[in-house]
């Protein structure tokens, strides 16, 4: 009976929510603070050309240095609550669909790599690409062709966290020539595709780490 | 109505399922999905709500690709903490939902 009036009261509460914030909404006006023009008037300092990758790494870098940081954090708490490791092997798939994963694999690296290069003027970047690096990890891993992960080695341990490594040391060196990650406009390009590309691989290993190191069985 | 105010209004609808979800599920699993919905619910609201004009604005859609990233980060911890919860117990719930 008690779950059943908390239940009600959840619903009824979350209706009334809705209807405000949908009435709200149905009346709001154009943005206080519209920062479209800011983005664009300043987006040739940027060294990128697309404004959504300008604001994530330019305009608010720390925003995206401390978010890579969030995912190693949330990655060593992983390997932390992991417990014992059996690292069972895996189930080969039928080989029909080995052979496509072998034949996507490749492929969905060339995609990362293209997603990588087109966010400095497209739609895409780092964190797309890593993405798909990380889908292709996990394909590889369900069809039966990779291990899950036990704890790292040295090497995977410097791919986990060179990204993040990488975006501090710029991030530290742009500190003694003024403020963080204040790009000087004529490096700006360069800077951020190094940072990119740092970020992809690390992002591609932690996301894929997320999975490989959660399929592993719990003793 | 423009399709970014329709997004911003399922945003609204997604995000009060995910609470009440949240509040109202005791199985773990099932709970951090509604936790789930209800992240993807207030992305929806920032990316339809900045895309109201003609122009979209580019800041609340950095801020979505930030978020997005940091959803999954905590959804893999989560179910890591489940996991390791369900190999000490047995259980999928905290104790003090046992009773319900």
């Amino acid at each position: 009976m008690k779950a059943l009036a908390k239940t009600f009261v959840v619903v009824w509460l979350a209706l009334v929510f809705v209807a405000a914030a949908i009435g709200a909404m149905l009346e709001l006006g154009p943005a206080a603070l519209d920062l479209r023009a800011p983005v664009t008037d300043h987006l040739t300092d940027t060294g990128v050309s697309h404004p959504v990758t300008a604001v994530l790494l330019n305009y608010r870098g720390y925003d995206t240095l401390l978010e890579i940081a969030v995912l190693l954090l949330a990655l060593l708490g992983i390997l932390a609550a992991g417990g014992a490791a059996g690292s069972a092997a895996p189930k080969a798939a039928h080989p029909m669909l080995q052979a496509s994963a072998r034949l996507a694999a490749p492929l969905m690296i060339l995609v990362a790599v293209y997603l990588l290069w087109a966010g400095a003027f497209l739609p895409g970047g780092a964190f797309q690409a890593g993405a798909v690096l990380a889908a292709a990890a996990v394909l590889l891993h369900l069809v039966g062709l990779t291990r899950g992960w036990d704890s790292p080695r040295l090497r995977l341990r410097l791919g986990l966290a060179g990204g993040f490594a990488l975006f501090l040391a710029v991030a530290a060196a742009l500190l003694t020539q003024g403020a963080l990650l204040g790009f000087p406009p004529a490096w700006a390009g360069e800077l951020i595709m190094l940072i990119e590309a740092g970020l992809t691989v690390s992002l591609g290993l932690i996301l894929a780490g997320f999975f490989l190191f959660l399929s592993r069985d719990l003793r | 109505m423009t399709s970014g105010l329709l997004f911003a209004l399922v945003g609204v609808a997604l995000f009060a399922l995910g609470v009440a979800g949240v509040v109202l599920i005791a199985q773990l699993p099932r709970r951090i999905l509604a936790f789930n919905l209800m992240g993807s619910g207030a992305f929806l609201v920032l990316v339809g709500l900045a895309q109201r004009g003609d122009l979209p604005d580019p800041v609340p859609h950095a801020m979505v690709l930030t978020g997005i990233v940091v959803a999954v980060a905590a959804t893999a911890l989560a179910l890591a903490l489940v996991r390791r919860l369900h190999a000490l117990t047995g259980r999928l719930q905290l104790p003090e939902d046992d009773g319900d």
